[in-house]
């Protein structure tokens, strides 16, 4: 896990346009913003941004676009609340404020020359798509990689053209699975933990990085125990109240932790004590 | 202009306690300190001496306060009420920006609310250290985040501090070694994990004046204004004896040993059942506390919807709205958020900001409006430590 980096706007968002949306579910979307003037477009996969909609509210999202293109910053957002309903109504040309990045992102740099294993959940795996750009313009620093996912539906996982392009192409093995398939669905059944058994890594020298609901990511973990993949080298992204992102409102600690900025990723057997206390 | 810093207290009578004032207010501070409102003392402007509880005391215990005559005259013969200073650097509710509709887009604007240069009176040790706590949570967080509304307002203040020379019901200070003494800031060091904190003038009281000690340049000029003497050998003497008299009169007293530890071990421990029975979750505590630095904001607009605003306000881990997310809530249950709460300030608070969040002021203690006890909660805890609930 990488820290956070100095943030040149903790409380006043900038204003910024949106340069495309895109329907991906019946219940999510993306869009791709200009990044702010000032601050620069660079952000590190696993940061969030604070997204706000001019009179409705802000709310903190994932960064899900490729870290290395130097173009839009790209969120893949569900419609669930006041805020990210009112940021689905937002089409190219429309503006928005936007704080950030903020945060903490994956071990890129700790997981080079290891196999790499990611496994998400739903809409989890917006915050490790970066990851996987990252992996795949520097396939060769990396050893095996292998991605896990799972969601409700074939009609509610993310990015599946994608993902089996990336598969086809032969650069990573993709695992999918949903708990409940349709007549169109080829691929697994069941419980991402279920895929680990086929998943193609050396547990010696893996690095799993996880990112999904919580019991999901609790079963994970033993998935990897199980297999001798010690806690010191697995990853998780939590997810908590933010208001403020900037450690300041307190809505999101975890036992000595403030999520916003000691994570959102955290390396698991540091957050592990408070992570397992029930309602920490 | 600087002068050289006293090297020796001085002496400042009573009657010309009203000359201090008026020197801040003519520098251009606004004077606020203790005064009487509705029963109760809580802090506001003041303009005169005779603003103060002068000849009041006030009697503290758990879920419970009254005001009291002294029999005599003193000033600051009372410990702390419900107000604390933060509501000068954090206040309740503040304003952060304002966005403006412009055509196809929107203009945002940092609030212009300046914060007016003030002069706090009657500062006591456990608020020294509170507001020291609260400049690790707001000042150049992690090296990179500042407030900039406590910012402006911190460098603005002039810090009149006030040893107690009376211990309250509640009070626990001694405990957490904040007071009733104010120290010398130049020994702060020796308490590194205390907290840094300094103030501009520190007042002891006796019968007829008081013994000061100035602890900055700012203190140094003013002081210099007013020509005041050096204090008689016996008067130090007298104002020592007299705030070590509180030292042992204190209210209450929590050992500290391994506090830390000793909370984050017993996260499961069954007294965090027993206390949930009795706590409302009415959030009295975390508004009293002058650590507790919860906020939430508010994206409001008008009815034109061409103007919005950020308002921040202060808020509690107890809200039961506080750690929700969508399809979840963190901490839905009374015990877990009085765990959150007390951990926080005795555990959390050390790896955060290596300081503890509690500075034994005693008023979450005196507010509750049932009377729970955060040394009782504790030393139950620590009675009967490991022990676990059954699930």
């Amino acid at each position: 896990m990488e820290g956070p980096r100095a943030c040149p706007t903790p409380v006043k968002p900038a204003v910024v346009r949106v340069r495309d949306y895109r329907r991906e579910t019946h219940d999510t979307f993306t869009l791709v913003l200009d990044p702010p003037a000032t601050g620069g477009a660079a952000f590190r996969p696993g940061q969030f941004n604070m997204l706000y909609v001019f009179g409705v509210g802000e709310a903190p999202i994932s960064l899900s676009g490729d870290p290395g293109e130097g173009g839009g910053w790209v969120h893949t957002i569900r419609a669930v609340g006041a805020v990210t309903r009112a940021l689905a109504r937002l089409r190219p040309g429309d503006v928005l404020g936007l704080r950030g990045p903020y945060g903490s992102s994956w071990p890129l740099e700790n997981a080079r020359g290891r196999d790499v294993v990611l496994v998400s959940g739903g809409i989890g795996l917006a915050p490790l798509r970066p990851v996987l750009y990252h992996l795949r313009r520097h396939r060769a620093e990396y050893g095996k990689i292998a991605l896990l996912y799972g969601a409700r539906s074939p009609a509610d996982a993310l990015y599946l053209d994608e993902l089996r392009a990336w598969r086809a192409a032969g650069e990573l093995q993709v695992l999918l699975t949903v708990d409940r398939g349709d007549p169109s669905w080829t691929e697994s059944l069941g419980l991402v933990t279920a895929l680990f058994d086929r998943a193609d890594f050396a547990p010696d020298r893996a690095v799993g990085l996880i990112c999904g609901p919580e019991i999901m990511m609790r079963f994970t973990q033993r998935e990897f125990a199980k297999r001798g993949v010690a806690d010191e080298r697995l990853y998780v992204s939590l997810e908590r109240n933010m208001h403020c992102a900037v450690g300041f409102c307190g809505h999101c600690q975890l036992g000595p932790s403030f999520v916003c900025m000691d994570g959102p990723v955290f390396r698991y057997d540091r957050i592990r004590t408070f992570f397992e206390i029930r309602e920490a | 202009m600087t002068e050289p810093r006293a090297a020796n207290p001085l002496f400042l009578p009573k009657s010309r306690l009203d000359d201090l004032i008026g020197q801040l207010a003519a520098a251009g501070f606004e004077v606020v300190g203790p005064r009487l409102e509705q029963q109760a003392i809580v802090y506001g402007p003041i303009r005169s001496a005779s603003d103060l509880p002068i000849g009041w005391t006030d009697l503290q215990g758990p879920g419970s306060y009254r005001l009291q005559r002294r029999g005599d005259e003193a000033y600051f013969g009372y410990v702390v009420g419900p107000h604390s200073w933060k509501k000068y650097l954090f206040p309740p509710t503040l304003t952060l920006w304002h966005a403006r509709r412009t055509g196809d887009t929107f203009t945002i604007e940092e609030s212009n609310d300046e914060p007016p240069r003030r002069a706090l009176l009657g500062v006591r040790g456990c608020e020294l250290h509170a507001i020291a706590v609260q400049d690790r949570v707001f000042l150049n967080r992690a090296g990179q985040f500042t407030d900039p509304f406590y910012a402006k307002a911190r460098q603005r203040l002039f810090l009149i501090a006030v040893e107690c020379e009376t211990a309250g019901g509640t009070c626990f200070c001694t405990s957490m070694g904040t007071g009733p003494q104010i120290d010398d800031p130049l020994d702060a060091h020796s308490a590194p994990r205390r907290g840094r904190h300094a103030y501009d003038l520190a007042l002891t009281e006796l019968d007829d004046g008081f013994v000061v000690r100035v602890g900055s340049a700012a203190g140094q000029d003013l002081v210099a204004r007013l020509g005041l003497a050096a204090a008689a050998p016996e008067q130090i003497a007298e104002g020592r004896r007299r705030v070590a008299a509180a030292a042992q009169a204190m209210g209450r007293w929590l050992d500290t040993t391994d506090l830390r530890q000793l909370l984050h071990r017993n996260q499961e421990h069954p007294r965090w059942d027993a206390v949930a029975d009795r706590c409302l979750s009415c959030t009295n505590c975390t508004m009293v506390c002058p650590t507790c630095f919860c906020s939430s904001v508010a994206d409001v607009t008008d009815l034109s919807l061409e103007n919005a605003q950020r308002v921040r306000k202060w808020d509690s881990c107890f809200n039961p709205e506080f750690a929700k997310v969508h399809g979840g809530d963190f901490r839905p249950s009374i015990r877990a958020r009085y765990r959150q709460w007390l951990t926080h300030k005795f555990a959390s608070w050390y790896d955060q900001f290596d300081v503890s969040g509690c500075v034994g002021c005693g008023r979450c203690i005196t507010w509750c409006p049932v009377g729970i006890d955060v040394t009782e909660e504790i030393n139950a805890i620590r009675a009967a430590d490991g022990q676990r609930r059954l699930d």
